[in-house]
């Protein structure tokens, strides 16, 4: 049984710590591990195997850990995680699983990221990571140096390790990072590692991502026992040789009185020394080589120990724990332990993301990485520098119930019914048998099963191969990953400077792009149809206004600005003059509309272009595109000033009169400030740039201030008894009139002749973007989708994306848009159908309702357009 | 000893005894297609068992179905938005309906349905269409409020806390996932039995044309001469065509996925939610499953940048807060060959003999038994089926593009 | 996560940056002298190599500079960045 010794280790012994563990109470220490704590505490047994149901023990002692999963409860919660490289705290609780975790809504822990830049990121802090840190921090370079376990030093620290990790990290430029692990290495230097940063308060851990790019980086994470297949090799007890030393180093647990060493190797002789001075009495060590060096001879001498050479443990025995072992000599050990090591295994995996391949070596039984790359190197027994030479041991004679994989309860039988159905690579036999799929990423089943494979198939074990490594090397939170970016933190949030005001006034939002936008503006409780309509009524017979500052403001400038703009653009801008404003439509080049927006001529070389709110970015970022790239002769700038201004539509019969109240200089009427034109004005006392542009068809001004007068305008506005109105109101009113919103009634496969917008594509001027695609002979087809009104008869409001079909159920198209129109006295809708130009009169289908339309031209509302000027 | 089960690991199901053996290359064959995926696989089943091509070998480069086939979230749906879409992807699962019965294999096909979140009122309004199209398609789908979200799929949150919250969802029920190994076995297996020629790492290193015909290819384990050769290998196809002067549309970029570890089952459907890039399933043996899109330049390196991960999870976690503390457990990218308008290619070349089948992008996955049949038609008669008929590369050049990308905004 | 060297900006991270796709395809002179085949080749098929490609990157996190980029599909590394060609060069 495992015991706690009464000296030795890192442990605080001034500080125990209260734990439980599936309800029951224990104590260990600071410094342990909660697998260390709960060896010292006489605990071994964890949950049982996952598809066998079969008891099972602590096996290993950090990562490579296969069984000991646990959820922790308090006080930091983890659905699942291996109980061997949980740092202990007081009050921490857990339950052991059987290898499936359960997912349950938790509150979020907080989590941080850090970027940080390095000439040398040095991952271990073993004896070669140490050297290795010390050296580059001697030569002057930025180090960070980050290691996984709460004390640096190694699994087995040396005694001057302590020392020299603090005198590490009292240098300038050198950066300590315990508990840190690396979990993936990347391109370019890229280091991705999460630190499980120890607040100071209990259990309070903070998770930080660092994000490391470094000139230099050196992987120094030695190397982990590999065990061996035996029938009843799963037995609690049973467990690699190297986490037992660990224990005993570390946490001065002394995981077995009476363990059998399994071994192939020399290197295993140091631990069975230190077992054995530790108060161990074992009863045997088994090394499947006939010869061993003399010092390790000398070692089972000292310490009177049984050494059985040329021999294999062949089967484990016991009922919940192993108490006695059959080796292939026919002998019967009885134990409390089997401790096993038949090779040592560098634990490369970190190299092979970066392309160094990890080849097999025969003499040391194990995977080495082979080279390096310019920016990446492992060093000491990570690299396989002073491996012991080991014989090839994969799996006892006859042993067909022995265990490959303990996450998975993968079985040598298994690997034999794959090999039986054919297949042949490591690949395939890890998908059938699942091997190397657990949490501990095949760390101690990986090589093995390809070692039992090749001796199955009578081949190299390097010809077999092993697995392609996937990172991350360890297990990772998603929350770890996630970060804080969920909620407002999940995108952006962007607001106008009068969000305050529309809050105030109790409005209801839409998303539009990262945009909030007011949607409409409830009164004493109506429902968004009651508001809608009370706002378009403002709107068509008195005076409303609404927020347009999310649309996106682009000053394009300079001598050729107007030229520019032909050819972004579908018709003639450059020719526009002073004063004057256009509506204009951009379209890709495959001659799809990707936007609409105006443009108003400030001077001969400076047009200020609008775009719509979800496409600003990408309509800039366009134009950039190709001025750039293929018109860099062009003398034109491109400034985005979309957050410089506010932009306030006024709208309906009043708004001449509101504003001219706050316009007292400036003459507005019709003659005086015509249609599509803009001029400055002082507006409530600001310097203002209105145009008369309308997206309703009434009489409108649009009114742009610098943002930080956007609220002063909007008051003064207010007083006048102007209803705001939000984003279904301009859609309501715009539909009434048949102008499309692009995303809404366009979806990327429109061109502007598709919408019966051709008149604004220009064949007067030169070539423009998308112009060619426009006489493709699919964009010329007659049955193109065609954008129409539709009128329900009877008169019923459609579902927006509702099909239409023909008096044959053939599909014809679909309602983009569709609105209870005041206005109009009834429903209208948009819809795009398949030669829709040619269908006018014709009675269409929404067959889910069963509703007939008929198709009429899509301005609904004033087609003369006598209400644009008042 | 306690209770075995030795017919594979952990979650797997009976399968036949003996699957499949590699062969050896003949020195000719009747027809030979490039890449034992899914699709070359399905391709080659059909030529078998429709078209009586047995003189046939898949050649793959690697290890059986090692491709994109290994590295894909699994799952099977067929609401697309546009009709050509919908009936290839209708026909395709259809086709995975009765996949058991045809090939004689367990492929753990679930019909767990699909869930397409909408989280913005255009997105709305493009879920209502597709419903609406689909059934007008004889494709079951059906609008739900963000309550019937709840209802089908308990651990998504609806509530108003998300930066974008849930508006509705289109749902499929017949839609699902399967295992993506037991089909390519399942498809290998019965090709094993009616005599074609797996013949794995095997590296096709180029095409031989003669008076402008297919008469061989040269691999990396000698030459094999045939007038037929069907391309399907998935992002590698521009390598292929481009020493023959065949320049195809075409742009490979990693695709990411990662897993999880196993958890007690939580998420009984597919979630998919285009406005935060995620898709999210619970695979058979309890595995979170999650996809993102492609990243964003080519490459064939199969390695994408981290961050695409780390946004994903971000989304994941935003949609399912109880996946927070959920681990990921490997990360992988495949190679997908993208065309301008997201839509696949399987037409014929101006090469006489020479067939391809690419271009799927995100989607190839859940085409697989349509893809191959399909291909496996153009192949057989030289001209397209009846449902490929769009898929053609000539809607390149006359702009008849199929673009669900610009039409659905629904991607994979 | 790549390290490209922004011409103007020096080293950045890859998240700051967006691929435009393979460089040098220039619009044609007469976009109408070419047939439907032609124009939709311009449109739509790209240079797809596995191995080095020049490219138009555009740092629209930092100076919203398009420049170029030699990368290998294969191995992903970044062999050189440049500015665009000026008014009149070569690229």
């Amino acid at each position: 049984m495992s015991r706690r010794l009464a000296q030795g280790g890192l442990i605080n012994r001034a500080r125990p710590l209260r734990f439980v563990v599936d309800g029951q109470e224990y104590t260990g220490f600071e410094g342990d591990t909660l697998a260390s704590a709960m060896l010292g505490a006489g605990v071994q047994r964890v949950g049982d195997s996952i598809r066998h149901g079969r008891p099972r023990g602590i096996f290993g002692a950090r990562w490579e850990e296969p069984n000991a999963m646990v959820r922790l409860l308090a006080p930091l919660r983890e659905p699942m995680v291996p109980a061997t490289v949980v740092d202990l705290v007081d009050g921490l609780e857990a339950v052991t699983l059987s290898g499936r975790g359960v997912l349950a809504p938790s509150p979020r822990d907080r989590r941080d990221a850090v970027h940080a830049h390095a000439e040398t990121l040095v991952i271990g802090a073993g004896q070669a990571g140490l050297a290795a840190a010390e050296r580059a921090a001697g030569a002057g370079q930025r180090v960070i140096l980050v290691d996984d376990r709460a004390t640096p030093g190694g699994a087995i620290p040396s005694p001057d390790a302590a020392d020299r990790v603090a005198a590490l990290a009292g240098r300038e430029h050198v950066t300590v990072l315990p508990r840190t692990a690396v979990i993936g290495l990347y391109d370019d230097g890229y280091a991705i590692a999460i630190e499980r940063r120890d607040t100071g308060h209990a259990g309070a851990e903070v998770r930080r991502v660092w994000r490391i790019r470094a000139a230099s980086i050196v992987i120094a994470t030695g190397t982990i026992d590999r065990p061996y297949a035996f029938d009843n090799n799963d037995l609690p007890g049973i467990m690699l040789l190297g986490a037992a030393h660990e224990y005993l180093a570390r946490a001065a647990v002394l995981v077995a009185d009476a363990p059998v060493i399994s071994t192939a190797h020399d290197g295993s002789y140091e631990t069975v020394d230190a077992l054995a001075r530790a108060g161990a009495r074992l009863p045997a060590v088994v090394d499947a080589r006939d010869e061993v060096s003399s010092d390790a001879r000398s070692v089972c001498d000292r310490h009177s120990i049984p050494l059985k050479l040329g021999t294999v443990i062949t089967s484990a025995h016991g009922d919940r724990r192993v108490e006695a072992v059959s080796t292939s000599d026919g002998d019967r050990l009885p134990c409390d332990g089997v401790l096993l090591s038949a090779a040592r295994a560098p634990q490369a995996a970190l190299a092979s993301h970066v392309g160094i391949p990890l080849a097999y070596e025969r003499a040391v039984a194990a995977l080495v990485p082979d080279g390096e790359t310019d920016r990446v190197r492992v060093i000491g027994s990570a690299a396989g520098e002073g491996l012991p030479e080991a014989a090839e041991l994969w799996c006892a004679p006859d042993a067909e119930h022995a265990y490959v994989d303990l996450s998975r309860d993968s079985t040598v039988a298994d690997i034999d019914v794959a090999l039986d159905a054919g297949l042949r690579s490591v690949e395939h036999i890890k998908r059938f048998t699942t091997i190397g799929t657990g949490p501990d990423q095949g760390r101690t089943s990986g090589l093995l099963a390809a070692g039992i494979v090749a001796e199955r198939l009578g081949r190299p074990v390097g010809d077999v191969g092993v697995p392609r490594s996937r990172p991350p090397v360890i297990p990772v939170s998603f929350a770890d990953l996630a970060g804080r970016r969920t909620g407002d933190l999940a995108d952006p949030v962007r607001r106008t400077a009068l969000h305050s005001r529309h809050v105030e006034r109790g409005a209801i939002f839409e998303d539009v792009g990262q945009w909030k936008r007011p949607r409409y503006f409830p009164r004493g409780g109506e429902a968004m149809g009651e508001a809608v309509r009370r706002e378009c009524i403002a709107a068509r017979t008195d005076v409303a206004m609404m927020d347009a500052s999310t649309l996106g403001i682009i000053e394009v400038t300079g001598p050729d600005a107007g030229p520019f703009l032909d050819r972004m653009y579908t018709n003639r801008l450059s020719t526009l003059g002073i004063g004057r404003v256009r509506y204009t439509m951009m379209c890709g080049l495959d001659g799809m509309v990707t936007d609409d927006g105006t443009v108003m001529c400030i001077d001969d070389e400076h047009f200020r272009v609008s775009t719509t709110t979800g496409g600003a970015a990408a309509v800039l970022d366009a134009m950039e595109l190709w001025l750039q790239t293929e018109w860099p002769e062009l003398r034109v700038h491109l400034t985005s000033t979309t957050d410089h201004w506010a932009t306030i539509a006024l709208v309906g019969p009043r708004s001449r009169d509101v504003l001219q109240t706050l316009t007292p200089d400036t003459d507005l009427s019709a003659a005086a400030f015509e249609f599509m034109r803009w001029r400055r004005a002082q507006v409530a006392g600001i310097d203002a740039v209105v145009s008369r542009v309308s997206f309703s068809g009434e009489l409108a001004f649009e009114i742009h201030v610098p943002w930080w007068a956007a609220a002063r305008v909007w008051d003064a506005l207010a007083e006048h008894d102007v209803t705001p109105y939000g984003t279904e109101t301009m859609h309501v009113l715009r539909a009434e009139k048949g102008f499309v919103i692009v995303g809404q009634d366009t979806d990327g496969t429109v061109t502007p002749i598709d919408l019966g917008y051709g008149w604004i594509v220009s064949n007067k001027k030169g070539d423009f973007i998308g112009k060619r695609s426009l006489a493709r002979p699919d964009t010329r087809r007659p049955d193109r989708p065609q954008l129409v009104g539709l009128l329900t008869e009877p008169p019923a409001l459609l579902d927006e994306g509702a099909a239409l079909v023909d008096a044959d159920g053939s599909l014809l198209g679909h309602v983009t848009s569709s609105y209870d129109s005041a206005a109009v006295g009834r429903p209208i809708a948009l819809a795009l159908v398949r030669g829709g130009h040619a269908r006018m009169g014709a009675t269409v289908t929404a067959p889910t309702d069963g509703v007939s339309c008929r198709i009429v031209d899509p301005v609904f509302y004033d087609p003369e357009g006598r209400r644009r000027d008042g | 000893m306690g209770t075995r089960n030795a017919s594979a690991g952990d979650g797997m199901p009976q399968l036949a005894d003996r699957l499949w053996r590699s062969a050896e290359p003949a020195a000719s064959y009747d027809a030979v297609i490039v890449g034992a995926g899914g699709h070359g696989l399905a391709a080659a089943y059909y030529l078998a068992t429709e078209h009586g091509i047995r003189n046939l070998a898949v050649l793959e480069h690697g290890w059986l179905a090692g491709g994109n086939m290994a590295r894909n979230t699994a799952i099977i749906r067929s609401n697309y938005l546009l009709e050509a879409s919908a009936a290839l992807y209708e026909h395709a699962l259809q086709l995975w309906e009765r996949m058991e019965d045809d090939l004689g294999q367990p492929v753990l096909f679930d019909q767990r349905g699909v869930l397409n979140l909408a989280h913005t009122l255009q997105e709305v309004r493009d879920g209502v269409r597709r419903v609406e199209a689909n059934r007008l398609s004889g494709i079951d789908a059906d609008w739900l409020t963000p309550d019937e979200v709840a209802d089908v799929c308990p651990v998504v949150d609806v509530s108003d806390r998300l930066r974008y919250p849930v508006l509705g969802a289109t749902y499929q029920p017949r839609a699902g996932i399967a295992k993506h190994d037991l089909v390519a076995w399942a498809y290998a297996k019965r090709l094993y039995d009616l005599g074609v020629d797996l013949i794995e790492g095997c590296e096709v290193t180029g095409i031989e044309t003669a008076g402008g015909r297919v008469s061989g290819i040269a691999t990396t384990r000698g030459r094999i001469a045939t007038g037929t050769v069907g391309l399907a290998a998935a992002g590698r196809t521009s390598v292929l065509t481009e020493p023959l002067g065949l320049a195809l549309p075409l742009q490979s970029h990693p695709l990411q996925a990662l897993v999880s570890e196993l958890f007690e089952p939580v998420h009984p459907t597919v979630v998919m939610s285009n406005a935060v890039h995620v898709y999210v399933s619970q695979a058979h043996k309890g595995e979170l499953v999650l996809g993102a899109g492609v990243d964003g330049y080519n490459g064939y390196a199969q390695r994408g940048s981290f961050h695409v991960i780390e946004e994903q999870l971000a989304a994941a976690i935003e949609l399912f807060p109880a996946f927070a503390g959920a681990h990921v457990l490997r990360t992988w990218a495949g190679v997908v060959d993208i065309t301008p308008d997201a839509s696949p290619i399987i037409d014929s070349t101006p090469i006489d003999g020479l067939f391809v089948n690419c271009g799927w992008g995100t989607g190839g996955f859940k085409a697989t038994p349509a893809a191959g049949r399909l291909f496996a038609h153009t192949i057989a008669t030289g001209s397209p089926h009846e449902l490929s008929r769009p898929y053609v590369l000539d809607r390149f050049a006359s702009g008849a593009l199929i673009d669900e990308h610009g039409a659905a905004a629904v991607a994979h | 996560m790549l390290l490209i060297e922004c011409p103007w900006c020096g080293p950045r991270d890859e998240i700051e940056f967006v691929c435009g796709g393979q460089a040098g395809v220039s619009y044609p002179p007469d976009p109408f002298a070419l047939d439907d085949d032609e124009w939709g080749h311009y449109l739509f098929v790209r240079d797809n190599p596995a191995g080095p490609l020049a490219e138009q990157w555009c740092h629209t996190a930092g100076c919203r500079s398009w420049f170029i980029v030699e990368r290998d599909t294969l191995t992903q590394h970044v062999l050189a960045t440049r500015k665009l060609p000026e008014a009149g060069e070569e690229l």
